[in-house]
Parts: C-alpha cells; sequence; structure tokens
C-alpha cells in the first residue's frame, strides 16, 4: 500500500473513533460540538507520558482516556443545565478554551507544536479503532444503552421509570471524551507531531459530520461516514477544484433522502437477512 | 383503612399563587385499589407528580411503608417502590416493547455487568420481561417498536412497563382514557388481576362507571383540596360531591 493511501486509512480510523465518540453522547440526546478538545487532550497527554514519561503507548492511551474522561464528568456537569443548541454552543467554548490552553502551553511546545512521538502504523490506528468499535457494538445490546436511549427518547419519563438520567448523560459523556482521547494519542503517534491547531472546530465539526452522514442510531454508521468523508473527496479528485462542492452537495441530498444518515437500523436488518437468506 | 402503604400528610403544592394542592391527606392500603376522582384543573395530575417527585412539595409529607419520600429525586422514589404511567402516553420511540420492559427493571448500578450484552447476562431480565409481556398479552407485539402499536396496545405496554419493575405500589394516571369499552374491561380485569397479586393501585380516571366498578376506596378532589372519600356507594351517595362534580352530570 503507498504511503499516501495509508495515511488515508489511517486517517479514516481515527475519524471513527472521533465519529463514536460524538456517538455515544448522541446517543443521550445530547450534541457535542467539542470534542476535538478531547482529542487534544489525548494527544497531548499521551504524548507527553510516552515522550517525556517514557511510558508505553498502550498504557498512555488508558491514562490520556481516564484523564479525559473525567475532564468530560467535570464539563458535563454544567452542560446537563443546557440542552440542544445551548448545549451544543457550550461545548464550542469548552473547545475553543483548551485549543488556547495548548497555544500559550509553552512546555508542550505552544504554538510550535509538539514532536519526538515514535511513529506507529496504520495497522495500530485500526486496531484500537476496530477494538472500539466492537466494543461500541456490544454496548448496543447492553443495559445500559437502553437506559441512554431511553434518556434520548424521553428524559422525563426516563427518570419517572427509576433511571437517574443525570447518571447517564454524564456517564455518556465521559465516555465520549475518553474515545476522543483515544483517537488524539493515535493521532499523535501515526502523525508524530502535533499542534493546537490539530484539534480547533474543524475537527469536532468532523466527526459530528460522520456521524450524521454514516448514520446517527448505530454504531456501524460511524465507519461508514468516516470512510465516505476520508476517501470520497479522493474519488471525486478527478473534477478538481469542484469536488468540495461536489461532496457538499453529495452531503445534503444524502440529509435530504436519509434523515437518520446511511445506515440505520432497518438497513442493517435487511442486509443481514439477504446474506443469511443467500 | 388498614395499614397505609402510601400515606399523604397535608401535602401542599403550589404554582405562581394558585394552589394545585392545598393540604391534600389521603392514604392507599396494601393490596387495594384506589381511585382519585375529580373536576378537570381538581389536582389530580399534581398529585401524582408530587407523589413521584416530579414536582417537590412545598409542605406536608409523603410516605411509603413510613419511609419518608417528600423530597427524593424520581429515580430513588421509583426504586423505594412506586411506579406510575402517564395521562398522555409517554413510550420511548425507539424501543420495541421487548426493551421497555428491561430498561424499566431495578439493576445494581455499581454492577459492571450492565455494560454487557443483556443477552449474555441477565437471564433474569429476560424471563422477568417474559413473564409480565405474558401477563399483559403482549407477546405477540415483543419486538415492534412501542410507539408504532395501536393505541390500546400502547397503553398495556405502558403498564407492563411500570409493573415490571416489581413495584409496591403503581399509579394510573387516566388508565382507560381513549379505549373503547371491550379495551377498558380488559384492562379493568388486568388491574384486578394485579390487585390479586399483592399490587396496590391509585388511579385518577374520568370514567365514572369504570372507577366505581373498579376501586376499593375513593377520594374526591376540587380545586387541590379533598372534599371527600369513601367507598364507592358512600362517594355516589355523599351530597358534597353529588354538588361538585357528579351531580353537574346528572
Amino acid at each position: 500500500m503507498s504511503t499516501y493511501y495509508a495515511s488515508l486509512l489511517a486517517e479514516s480510523g481515527i475519524l471513527l473513533l472521533g465519529a463514536l465518540s460524538v456517538y455515544i453522547i448522541l446517543a443521550t440526546g445530547q450534541l457535542s460540538l467539542g470534542n476535538g478538545a478531547f482529542m487534544g487532550i489525548g494527544a497531548y497527554l499521551s504524548s507527553w507520558l510516552t515522550v517525556t514519561m517514557h511510558m508505553p503507548l498502550t498504557l498512555a492511551l488508558v491514562i490520556s482516556a481516564l484523564v479525559a474522561g473525567l475532564i468530560g464528568a467535570v464539563v458535563a456537569f454544567p452542560a446537563l443545565r443546557l440542552k440542544g443548541i445551548y448545549l451544543a454552543m457550550a461545548t464550542v467554548g469548552f473547545a475553543e478554551m483548551v485549543r488556547s490552553f495548548f497555544l500559550n502551553f509553552e512546555a508542550m511546545g505552544g504554538s510550535g507544536g509538539f514532536r519526538g512521538m515514535q511513529h506507529i502504523s496504520v495497522g495500530t490506528v485500526w486496531l484500537w479503532a476496530g477494538g472500539i468499535l466492537i466494543a461500541v457494538m456490544l454496548l448496543e445490546r447492553s443495559r445500559v444503552w437502553l437506559e441512554m436511549q431511553a434518556v434520548h427518547d424521553d428524559e422525563t419519563a426516563a427518570g419517572l421509570i427509576g433511571l437517574n438520567t443525570t447518571a447517564t448523560k454524564i456517564s455518556a459523556f465521559a465516555a465520549g471524551a475518553a474515545v476522543a482521547a483515544i483517537a488524539g494519542g493515535l493521532f499523535a503517534h501515526h502523525n508524530v507531531y502535533i499542534e493546537p491547531a490539530n484539534f480547533g472546530f474543524e475537527r469536532s465539526v468532523d466527526f459530528v459530520l460522520a456521524v450524521i452522514l454514516g448514520g446517527s442510531t448505530v454504531a456501524p454508521g460511524s465507519l461508514v461516514g468516516a470512510l465516505l468523508l476520508v476517501f470520497l473527496p479522493e474519488v471525486l479528485r478527478p473534477i478538481a477544484d469542484w469536488r468540495l462542492a461536489a461532496f457538499g452537495s453529495l452531503l445534503v441530498l444524502v440529509l435530504l433522502v436519509r434523515r437518520q444518515g446511511i445506515l440505520d437500523r432497518s438497513l442493517i436488518r435487511a442486509l443481514t437477512f439477504r446474506r443469511l437468506a443467500a | 383503612m388498614s395499614h397505609a402503604l402510601l400515606q399523604l400528610t397535608g401535602v401542599t403544592k403550589t404554582f405562581g399563587g394558585i394552589h394545585a394542592l392545598s393540604g391534600m391527606a389521603c392514604e392507599v392500603p396494601e393490596g387495594k385499589i384506589v381511585g382519585v376522582i375529580g373536576p378537570n384543573g381538581a389536582g389530580k395530575t399534581t398529585l401524582f407528580n408530587t407523589i413521584t417527585g416530579a414536582y417537590r412539595a412545598d409542605g406536608g409529607s409523603v410516605t411509603l411503608k413510613g419511609v419518608d419520600i417528600t423530597q427524593w429525586p424520581s429515580h430513588r422514589i421509583v426504586r423505594e417502590g412506586i411506579a406510575r404511567t402517564f395521562q398522555n402516553i409517554r413510550l420511548f420511540g425507539s424501543m420495541t416493547v421487548w426493551e421497555h420492559l428491561l430498561v424499566a427493571q431495578p439493576h445494581n448500578e455499581a454492577s459492571w455487568r450492565r455494560l454487557l450484552p443483556v443477552a449474555w447476562v441477565n437471564p433474569a431480565a429476560q424471563a422477568r420481561a417474559d413473564e409480565v409481556m405474558d401477563f399483559f398479552g403482549l407477546t405477540a407485539f415483543r419486538d415492534r417498536p412501542a410507539k408504532s402499536l395501536p393505541y390500546g396496545i400502547q397503553r398495556k405496554v405502558e403498564m407492563a412497563r411500570a409493573v415490571t419493575a416489581r413495584p409496591k405500589l403503581l399509579l394510573l394516571d387516566e388508565p382507560v382514557a381513549g379505549m373503547n369499552h371491550d379495551e377498558a374491561e380488559e384492562i379493568r380485569t388486568l388491574m384486578l388481576r394485579l390487585r390479586d397479586t399483592g399490587l396496590s393501585i391509585l388511579l385518577i380516571e374520568h370514567d365514572m362507571n369504570f372507577v366505581m366498578r373498579l376501586c376499593d376506596y375513593l377520594y374526591v378532589l376540587d380545586f387541590g383540596v379533598p372534599i371527600a372519600e369513601g367507598t364507592p356507594e358512600q362517594v355516589r351517595a355523599d351530597p358534597v360531591v353529588l354538588d361538585a362534580y357528579l351531580g353537574k352530570d346528572d
């Protein structure tokens, strides 16, 4: 595989994790437009742990995920008072705060960025991305996921059937932040260089876009979205300057035809049955 | 009345100076069906919302088996043993009937097993969901999205969801509203069968015939104040009630 395609593949694996981080939070009915910040926290923290503290990558990723998860839970507390567009705006504010923190944090290179990480292969990226996708798919069949769905569908009714909606929403935020942090750690160690601009608003929007495009009601939707978002502009390359416009039009078209995104429960069921019948 | 499972003493709830409940006192004994009737705006749904913690009472106390639950959050009250249905059906749009019956079951919050597929780790929850589905005659609709079902079936799913948590007390907010006679009769039979299992029921209902034939005891509310109570026969004969409520219909 050429280095170019390997880097695209790694990019899609990282985007898959970013999309999953949004998907988990979205499953409780909350929209986060700030997951780029959690990715940044994971990228910087894991890089510091491996480069400065000489820690193995796996351990560094786990610690970064736990720390980002904790920060996610702390951020979620005030965010609990906000809903819909207001919550989304608050997460944008948080992301901007984190980005400017790293911009001024000279110990980690500030605006000049940070380097010195050991390169990891596209295989390692996908090992993590695939593993976490499978874990989320298993989680979708769990009791906890049913509770998240209940909070998503009708928060008041969820509380009145005995669910602790506050704990559910905070846990989802923490889990989403942790997954985004792993995406950041993998990004840092695949690209071996990071700077605050890598984790800005555009990154957070890409995550949301992948979920919305691929399917916001099933975890594999994030996979479809991530692959499309990375590879479709490449496929459209022959139309040169018009490719981003074409991509944008395609996105609008998909959303008009399928509001739930390309993949949903019934499409998966239809595909599975066809395969079983064959 | 016999030993009370639920007891309300002097419960008050105001909204911007309007007394939705004013010194409300009532009780539900174990294994009985108690009804609350009253005209629209009498405070019946506010009463339910206050008992279940959706609203915080401004005064008075609510006790369940002697435990003061007045200021508890909703989810804790449910776990203590009070489940409810809603005046306007509130089912979860993305869930099947089966999923409704799983999600409403009580659980050990700390258990990591909650993160694993239900099919792997929780045969007891599945058995309970099967049992409740069978009781309510919902087995044929197991994997159907609950909100896609006919109205009468949705009402039963909501009741089943409440019962699956093994509550001590079931609060039903107009359980037969919008139902035809046969459907209402079916619900009445189900409620009597539930009472026979030892469950206590507190219900709000506008259908007088239904209430009179079902309840062991009745409270009549008007402007947030209980104006009468007693057996259906006593309430039917009470001149105050006839004036305030029943009499207007005749």
